[in-house]
């Protein structure tokens, strides 16, 4: 379905003419279809399938059986209204569905039931991007390609595996706020976790309970006119997104700088040739022809309801990332980073929660830091599956805090935390990498140091302070790496009688 | 007793007497299975071979063999609408208010013809042959419940049932010279009928007396977890007993009464009824339906509409007929243009149409408010009136043939039904006399869920008109 | 008020072959039906809501719980082609 603020038309294009036309934009809105995880079909009973062999979980309902009807699952009108709280769309105290009409092998009833003029949600917002509506709908059923079969004149086949059919799908249309192929997959990551984070969705990508289309178009830098956009369909990974969307505003920018015009169509992106195709002429162009699904009374939203799916919803990225900013004081980068990835904000919580030394939260930002050291040692992934404990990080960063380490000589400990796991005081104890400071133990490695470099001590006294990086280095090498620069630099003035 | 005897009988009636112990049900049932074999009139489409073993005959419905019509799923026990696209189809589960008919002790006799998918007034559009009216076997029995009708008034069933969409349970009814009810929308489950029209459709009992309408509605309605749309009934549907029509206000709609293509005949048999019911002490006016002369227009937008969509699942992929093909479309094509019939394709495209990109709102859109309308137009009257009256078909059967030419004239037989079948409101027709020799229908509408009153008043009217509904019996075989 | 490329294209839609005759005779007796509905043209219905319901039903919802399947044998035993479990077609993408 179109979303409303979607550009429907648009075969004018900027003033100027195109080729003088220094830079397009991309304008790009996006269209998510998600698996609701419910323990049965959007309209019948069969249990949702995982790989069972085909056609095992099917009934009259799911296979259009003459006769049959659909009755809607509450448990996925309930997820449909927790997705709109997250959201935070507006409710509809009344929403109708509506039958989506054509002909294809994997729709058994030769309509869609979906949703149309009154989805379950409206509005909303998630990120910097603006949602335009949240409805519900049916899936359809599994094709698969058999190529030639003796069954039909020799001529290429497909199976229906009616399994998929009929499992409940949220349909999230985004406003066409999206600039850049970067953003729209950083945009669907903050979207992934906030579903999983509501519990409503396996959010599997390449299983396809997370599937993305793009309605892409490009303008002028700094023309608001909205250009002919393309549908780009059924992306399934993070990966194929970015660079189908690159591809696609390529596409349309090296033909609009041709002096040609880009033609309204469904497109289909293939990752492994980066090619582009057409899936369907503008000849077969649909007439859907949606009308009031007659089977399904209007579904009324109730109190009851609402209530329960507020008190269903858990906190999420947006609200974690607000809380990580003002309560723990948390800079930008770090909230939305702990936010959004919600394994690091988990490891995060659980690391303060093991550190008694991390209250008040002053010890936060360090320790948000120090997850992002983890992380870079750990290839990106979560930090909860590597050797390091958040109770082990806790107190790295406890040791740091009250200068029981230096920097230098935690990134040494947590090396060794990352190779064979451990508790980082023992390791502090075993290698002696405890911070060297006060006067008595650092002021005869500064005279030493000194004397040693007579020149420098020179000039020191003369209030020319630039070679002090020198003595600085002298000490760090004397007391590998577990000296305080700044401490170092305080002695070295007391003992010239600067 | 003997054959004569047993279908003389309505089936209250032989319900009473396999009570007392004069009559088995096994032989009622064998021999209405008999009668029903030996059908002349094209009524049945399929014949139970033998009793069914699981026959509930404890139940209170006793075992007394019911006709179905064929577009009720039955498990096993082919289910093919009237048409060709369904031929032979055995469908893996039975219709809900079927199932709570059997489990009430009613037996599958038979599956009786009908208009395909339920898309006629004359029971000619099936592939299965038309049924002819056991009056005068020259002519159609209504529809498209018609094999329903013609197989109660020929005494091939004791009783059956039918649906109505727009009148296919009351103007074949009335045509075959028995009763018809079409209950309040959504009171009887409509899981497991193949669907014509998802918002119109309506189960609903053809039976030989007013009693016997209400006993077989009594057992199918109830909700349904597998219809949404299916809300039960909130009183119980009671064996009428009034015999008098005192105080109760008989609505006439000039609208519906005075409208050319009103026979004279019909218009005389129910001006005489309406006599007949101030003599049981009703009360009669005029009153106004503005909008019943569109009811039709709007009928026939919506109906089709809805046909169109609920018809798209015939393609040739996981039931019914099949033309092969190397392509999809043309596989897709070649077999709806194969399986339909002339009729079901003339309204699969108005339905399209009217749905398709620039004509919703001048068809579909305008026609569901013409329906607000109709509905608010007989919420009005009923608060004046208990019961608005009309004649169920402006005319009496007619010659087979007569308007198969002609599909305008054929949808305006049903101008007097439509209207209560777009309000979802209920209405009886019961026989109310003859002209020319041939049965004419008295229909009773009455606000959402008042059967009871509707059963009642014809029940009272029933009794004193005294109609005879054997001659159709015994024109028709009654050899054995 | 039909032609005979709109009943064409309407029957495209449709997914519905129409022979040569059947297109002609169709194109008649439609423009006969469409010009009789036509009078609700005439109407004032600006203030009338559409009717898409007629009786008002509390939100009937199913539970979440899973109920019986049908055996893949009796799923498959009406199909004109099965192949590999499944419905075999015509591929959509062939032709
Ligand atoms: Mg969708
Ligand atoms: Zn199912």
């Amino acid at each position: 379905m179109n979303g409303g603020g979607m550009p429907s038309d648009g075969t004018e294009r900027g003033a100027g003419g195109p080729a003088e036309v220094a830079s397009y934009e991309p304008v790009i809105g996006l269209e998510i279809h998600v698996q609701l995880r419910t323990r049965t079909k959007m309209f019948c009973s069969c249990p949702l399938s995982f790989g069972e062999p085909p056609n095992t979980h099917t009934c009259p309902v799911c296979l259009g059986l003459p006769g049959s009807l659909p009755v809607a699952n509450a448990e996925a009108i309930h997820y449909g209204l927790m997705i709109g709280l997250a959201v935070g769309s507006e409710l509809a105290p009344r929403s109708i569905f509506h039958r989506k009409n054509y002909f294809y092998p994997d729709l058994p009833k030769g309509y869609q039931i979906s949703q149309y003029d009154e989805p379950l949600c409206s509005g909303g917002r998630l990120g910097e991007v603006r949602i335009h509506r949240v409805h519900l709908e049916e899936d359809a059923a599994k094709l698969t390609h058999v190529g030639s079969s003796g069954r039909i004149h020799g001529s290429d086949a497909s199976v229906v595996d009616f399994n998929r059919g009929g499992t409940p799908l949220a349909e999230i249309v985004t406003e066409p706020d999206v600039r850049s192929a970067e953003q729209a997959s950083e945009w669907l990551r903050l979207l992934r976790t906030t579903l999983r984070q509501l519990g409503v969705s396996d959010v599997n990508m390449e299983e396809g309970s997370l599937r993305c289309d793009a309605n892409i178009s490009i303008r002028p830098v700094g023309t608001t006119q909205l250009g002919t956009k393309t549908e780009l369909k059924n992306m399934n990974s993070f990966r194929f997104i970015e660079r189908g969307i690159r591809a696609e505003v390529a596409r349309q920018e090296a033909l609009l700088r041709a002096g040609e015009t880009v033609t309204q169509e469904t497109l289909h992106f293939d990752p492994r040739t980066e090619a582009i195709t057409s899936l369907r002429s503008k000849e077969e162009a649909h007439d859907y022809r949606y009308f009031p699904e007659p089977d399904l009374p209007p579904v009324r939203i109730t109190n009851e309801m609402l209530h329960r799916a507020r008190t269903a919803m858990p906190e999420l990225p947006a609200a974690r990332e607000t809380r990580f900013a003002s309560v723990l004081g948390l800079n930008v980068e770090s909230a939305r980073l702990l936010s959004w990835r919600a394994e690091l904000g988990d490891y995060f919580e659980a690391a303060l929660d093991a550190g008694a030394s991390m209250h008040p939260p002053a010890g936060a930002q360090p320790l948000a830091n120090w997850i992002s050291e983890l992380t870079a040692r750990h290839d990106g992934d979560d930090p909860a599956d590597s050797k390091v404990t958040p109770q082990a990080l806790a107190t790295l960063v406890g040791l740091v805090g009250s200068k029981k380490l230096t920097q230098g000589g935690a990134k040494q400990v947590l090396d060794r935390l990352v190779a064979e796991g451990g508790d980082p005081a023992a390791i502090v104890d075993a290698e002696s990498l405890g911070a060297v400071g006060g006067a008595d133990e650092l002021a005869p490695v500064v005279r030493a140091a000194l004397e040693a470099n007579p020149d420098v001590a020179a000039k020191l006294r003369d209030g020319d302070m630039k070679p002090i990086g020198v003595i600085v280095g002298y000490v760090m090498k004397e007391t590998r790496g577990r000296a305080d620069g700044g401490e170092v630099t305080a002695i070295v003035r007391a003992e010239l009688g600067l | 007793m003997d054959v004569q005897e047993i279908i003389g009988l309505t089936a209250a009636q032989a319900i009473a007497a396999i009570e007392r112990g004069d009559l088995d049900a096994v032989e009622l049932f064998s021999a209405y299975r008999r009668r029903a074999e030996e059908d002349e009139l094209g009524a049945f489409t399929w014949v139970a071979e033998h009793l069914p073993a699981d026959m509930h005959a404890d139940g209170p419905l006793r075992g007394v063999p019911l006709a179905v019509k064929d577009l009720f799923c039955t498990a096993g026990i082919p289910s093919q609408s009237g048409s060709k696209i369904l031929e032979g189809y055995l469908p893996p589960y039975t219709a809900t208010s079927v199932a709570r008919l059997e489990h009430a002790g009613a037996t599958i006799v038979g599956k009786t013809n009908q208009d395909e998918f339920a898309m006629g007034s004359s029971n000619e559009n099936s592939a299965f042959g038309p049924v002819l009216n056991p009056w005068d076997r020259t002519r159609v029995p209504g529809g498209s419940s018609g094999g329903s009708a013609a197989a109660v008034a020929a005494g091939l069933a004791p009783w059956a049932l039918g649906t109505d969409t727009g009148g296919s349970i009351r103007q074949p009814a009335a045509l075959c010279g028995i009763v018809g009810l079409k209950p309040t929308y959504g009171t009887v489950s409509r899981y497991g009928m193949i669907a014509f029209a998802s918002s119109l459709d309506q189960a609903g009992p053809l039976t030989r007396d007013v009693t016997d309408a209400a006993l077989l509605y009594r057992h199918m309605v109830g909700t349904d977890p597998n219809d949404a749309t299916a809300v039960g009934h909130p009183e119980e549907i009671r064996l009428p007993t009034a015999e008098r029509l005192d105080g109760l206000r008989l609505g006439v709609p000039t609208e519906l009464t005075s409208g050319e293509g009103l026979e004279p005949g019909v218009l005389a048999a129910f001006e005489a009824t309406l006599e007949t019911a101030r003599g049981l002490g009703a009360t009669i006016e005029e009153c106004s339906l503005h909008s019943a002369p569109h009811a039709l227009s709007a009928y026939y937008v919506i109906a089709p509409a809805e046909a169109s969509s609920n018809l798209a699942r015939f393609d040739g992929v996981r039931y019914g007929l099949r033309r092969e093909a190397d392509d999809l479309v043309s596989m897709y094509t070649g077999t709806r243009h194969d399986g339909f019939g002339a009729e079901v394709k003339r309204r699969i495209l108005i339905g399209t149409y009217a749905l398709s990109s620039g004509y919703y709102d001048a068809y579909y859109g305008r026609a569901q408010r013409v329906r607000t309308l109709i509905a608010r137009e007989f919420a009005s009257v009923f608060e004046r009136c208990d019961l608005v009256v009309t004649p169920t078909s402006p005319g009496v059967a007619f010659e087979l043939g007569a308007k198969t030419a002609d599909p305008l004239a054929m949808y305006l037989n049903d101008s007097f039904t439509v209207p209560m079948s777009l309000a979802g409101i209920p209405a009886i027709s019961i026989p109310c006399g003859l002209s020319e020799d041939l049965p004419v229908g008295f229909q009773l509408a009455g606000p959402a869920f008042s059967e009871n009153r509707i059963l009642d008043a014809a029940h009272a009217l029933e009794r004193a008109i005294g109609f005879d509904g054997s001659p159709a019996r015994t024109r028709t075989g009654a050899t054995s | 008020m039909l032609d005979r490329s709109e009943v064409l294209h309407v029957a495209r839609l449709a997914r519905l072959r129409l022979d040569d005759e059947e297109v002609d005779r169709m194109a008649g007796e439609l423009s006969s039906i469409l010009g009789h509905i036509a009078a609700i043209a005439a109407l004032d219905l600006d203030d009338v809501p559409p009717t898409s319901h007629v009786v008002e039903v509390e939100s009937a919802l199913r539970a979440d719980e899973p109920g019986p399947c049908l055996d893949r044998d009796v799923a498959l035993a009406q199909a004109p082609a099965v192949q590999d479990g499944g419905f075999l077609v015509p591929s959509p993408q062939a032709g």
